[in-house]
């Protein structure tokens, strides 16, 4: 734990940065029934009522902070509620994407042969289909639940995971230390996980952090193609396509949950820089 | 040759390097003072992280990322290059100083032409037109000694030998007739024989341009061939300075002479054991993909408790020999016994018992210890896997592995890069020893270390032979290691064994031609060695007589 905290105090100001935002969004989006002033469906107001410190700002008995939506719904309350929908299926996402392409990806650098042939085959093939066109099809086949939802990305996800684990492991997979495990006598899953995971481990984070990202945009267009959580379930994709008419008024309603999506991924990407930093060896001198 | 005092090329005076390590900034180089005058080469030396390398490239003004100069002065000709702005300093670099690094392997970029990487720094630093620079390279390719020069330039660095490519360097270095070159352990990485050309190379290059040089190396033998005074360095001190000559013959401080002593001193033969022969290798063929035949006809046999080493330079098949004994690479022909019985080629087919009879040790303590695991776990992991210890006793039979490497319980708790090269190769041999193997394979367990760590860790090997009955296949091109340790020598070349049998019988005349040549090429510490010996080679060339057989 001392050694977790030393890790970070240690860490530039961007990663700092980087991580308050981090925590800032998920304490909201624990903590979203207690902070949101509303509840995710309540009308709270009149259509697109500008935020509270607008001149034609509408008073309230409990304040609406960012205005309202097009249906009247406090817009900060859903951004709450937002995040945790966003956030968590993003997080879902891209363990599962990282979990099936990492396994993947080290089976195939370290057995090669017809393992590796089949897997990278089955991959290139999923990875001809263009992402959307892949999940639009799946989604309307299988429906538009939750767990459809996750799957369909975890698996257009993993493909790109596979690709890169596979690289990552070819290269640590010809070092003398995993020859000797290998003449210990050691198995497929000792090599995997304790010689292999260990040196890969830092590129796999960080592009975890950027997958993350990717995942979080892919809903966020899902949902604006109305593919993505269904109404009146709030996320910031969503949240963007229901408002986005109202561009078109000189309201900037839209840009709120499109400025929330854009801070998060600027978080998030300040701590993967950080990580892909040490993971090239790089010192600051 | 010798030129004193007034013709001064670089004064370097009370230079303080500092390395930034572990979160703070070190001193490592500590007030180091020398100077080189023109035509004149210095040879530094020292073990690793003495700070050579560090010194030697802080002359042009230079500091690899993660160092800085902290304090001193580099002059350079009268101009002062610490603190210089990058402008003055690309001038200098390059044109007027140059650098060879130890592996040119490493440093050519392999997607252009030797003669594009040739050309480019005088062409743009504007000194020479392209085809003027060209005929440079040629002359200077010729000089070195290389075949076709004039073609030659037109290749990949692939499609030349390692030995070649370091000249090709040396050539590049020498494009702009600098005035001082800094060599960086340029023969570090070549087999004997091949060192002998490039040392013969550089030497007659140098002389003939009368070009200063700073000669980096951990090999006093080979230093003494070459540089005109050595300066000997100790974890960023100066030990001391001198002539060449003088400092060989009658070295001032205890840690020169203890340097000189590496060479002279090492073991002397050991006599134990029974006749139990523990691996016999029978008519062995092996190849890589379908038809290159890297191993032909392969007869040998090893004693319990008893050292064969098997020598020859690279790409004679010898580390091929190991891979087919592991079972890493299937012989295409031929049987392995293993206490009397075949073993099964593959590895894979062979049994967890077999397998922890039968250990290897690196070359490359580096990529041989995964740089995640601590100690503990390196040499945990075999005694859990083969003996199915755990908890106290495997912590116990940690220990005790430790102590036999000569190396404190504190160690348990480090990671790779917390250790030293040798000490390093100290936990490899401990998670060999782990499996208590009948048959150990060191497959040029020394060559990545320095002289002195080198000397510890064979008289280690022994003392651990003697000890626990263990036999050993020595895999080195390093005939010292091989007089040292060896009972039986075996000697390839070009995929076969040109002569095998007891050490006495191959270490004293008369030579097998090819044994001949590996001997006489291992450096001695005799400033006239080299120049003895290229004419020798010079003479028998003359007649006709070809090394190679």
């Amino acid at each position: 734990m001392a050694d977790v905290i030393k890790f970070f105090t240690r860490s530039p100001w961007s990663a700092k940065l980087g991580l308050a935002i981090i925590t800032l969004n998920i304490f909201c989006a624990l903590f979203a029934p207690a902070l949101a002033p509303y509840s995710e469906t309540e009308i709270a107001g009149d259509v697109w009522e500008p935020p509270i410190w607008s001149e034609d700002a509408i008073p309230h008995y409990t304040p609406v902070i960012l205005g309202t939506d097009h249906i009247g719904r406090d817009l900060f309350s859903r951004l709450m509620f937002g995040a945790r929908n966003t956030i968590t299926l993003a997080f879902v996402t891209t363990a599962l994407a990282f979990f099936v392409g990492s396994i993947g990806g080290f089976m195939a650098a370290t057995l090669k042969g017809w393992v590796d042939q089949t897997l990278s085959r089955v991959v290139d093939i999923l990875m001809a289909f263009p992402t959307l066109i892949l999940a639009l099809v799946i989604l309307s086949v299988m429906g538009t639940s939750i767990p459809v939802l996750i799957f369909v990305i975890a698996l257009i996800d993993s493909t790109r995971v596979f690709r890169i684990s596979r690289a990552v492991a070819m290269d640590i997979e010809v070092m003398e230390y995993v020859e000797a495990s290998r003449l210990r006598g050691e198995g497929l899953w000792w090599v995997m996980k304790e010689e292999i995971l260990p040196n890969a481990l830092s590129p796999l984070v960080a592009e975890f952090g950027l997958r993350f990202c990717f995942v979080f945009l892919f809903i966020s267009s899902l949902s604006f193609l109305g593919l993505g959580l269904q109404p009146p379930l709030a996320d910031w994709g969503s949240m963007v396509r229901e408002n986005s008419s109202a561009i078109s008024f000189g309201i900037l309603t839209p840009l709120i949950p499109a400025a929330a999506i854009a801070f998060l991924t600027v978080g998030v990407n300040l701590v993967v820089d950080w990580f892909l930093h040490r993971a090239s060896g790089i010192k600051d001198v | 040759m010798k030129k004193t005092g007034a013709n001064r090329l670089l004064n370097v005076h009370d230079l303080c390097i500092e390395g930034y390590q572990e979160e703070e900034w070190r001193q490592i180089v500590n007030g180091v003072s020398f100077y080189v005058d023109r035509g004149e080469v210095l040879g530094l030396i020292g073990e690793s992280g003495a700070g050579k390398s560090t010194i030697g490239i802080a002359s042009m003004g230079y500091t690899r990322a993660g160092c800085r100069i902290k304090a001193g002065s580099i002059l350079f000709d009268g101009q002062e290059l610490f603190g210089a702005d990058y402008e003055t300093l690309r001038r200098v670099r390059g044109p007027r100083i140059a650098y060879v690094a130890q592996s040119a392997a490493a440093s050519f970029n392999p997607a252009h032409k030797l003669i594009h990487q040739f050309v480019e720094m005088p062409v743009q630093e504007g000194i020479m037109s392209f085809s003027k620079a060209e005929a440079r390279a040629k002359e200077l390719f010729r000089r070195l000694d290389l075949p076709d020069p004039d073609n030659i330039g037109d290749r990949y660095p692939h499609q030349v030998s390692g030995g070649q490519l370091q000249r090709c360097m040396v050539a590049m270095a020498m494009a702009c007739n600098p005035d001082l070159i800094v060599f960086d352990e340029p023969t570090t990485a070549l087999d004997v024989t091949t060192q002998i050309e490039v040392l013969g190379a550089i030497k007659e290059v140098i002389q003939a341009y009368g070009t200063a040089a700073i000669y980096i190396t951990h090999d006093l033998a080979v230093v003494a061939q070459i540089a005109d005074r050595i300066m000997v360095l100790q974890h960023g001190y100066e030990v001391e300075t001198g002539e060449t000559r003088q400092m060989i013959e009658s070295p001032k401080k205890d840690y020169t002479r203890e340097l000189l002593s590496v060479r002279k001193t090492r073991g002397k033969t050991i006599n134990h054991g029974g006749e139990e022969t523990v691996l016999a290798v029978e008519n062995v063929r092996a190849a890589y993909g379908n038809n290159v035949i890297v191993l032909d006809g392969i007869n040998t046999k090893i004693g319990r408790g008893k050292t064969v080493s098997i020598v020859g330079e690279s790409g004679s098949g010898k580390s091929t020999l190991a891979r087919v004994i592991t079972g890493l690479l299937p012989p295409i022909d031929g049987k392995v016994h293993f206490c009397g019985e075949v073993i099964p080629p593959k590895l894979k087919n062979r049994p967890k018992e077999l397998l922890r009879r039968m250990q290897m040790i690196y070359q490359m303590p580096d990529t041989a210890l995964n740089p995640k695991h601590k100690v503990k776990k390196i040499l945990g992991r075999p005694l859990n896997f083969y003996f199915g210890m755990s908890g106290k006793e495997r912590d116990q039979r940690i220990l005790k592995l430790l102590e036999l490497i000569e190396l404190g319980p504190e160690y348990m708790e480090r990671y790779p890069d917390e250790l030293s090269g040798g000490e390093k190769q100290r936990v490899c041999i401990a998670r060999a020893l782990a499996a208590k193997p009948d048959l150990i394979i060191c497959d040029e367990v020394t060559s990545a270390l320095d002289q002195l760590g080198a000397k510890g860790i064979l008289k280690l090997l022994q003392n651990l032979q003697n000890e626990l009955q263990v036999s050993y296949i020595f895999i080195t091109h390093d005939l010292d290691t091989v007089k040292a340790i060896s009972d039986h020598i075996v000697v390839m070349y070009q995929g076969k064994v040109v002569e095998q049998g007891p050490k006495s019988d191959i270490l004293h005349p008369p030579y097998e031609p090819y044994t001949d040549l590996l001997l006489s090429s291992a450096p001695e510490m005799n400033p006239d060695w080299l120049d003895h010996v290229i004419k020798h080679r010079q003479r028998l060339a003359d007649k006709g007589v070809s090394i190679r057989s």
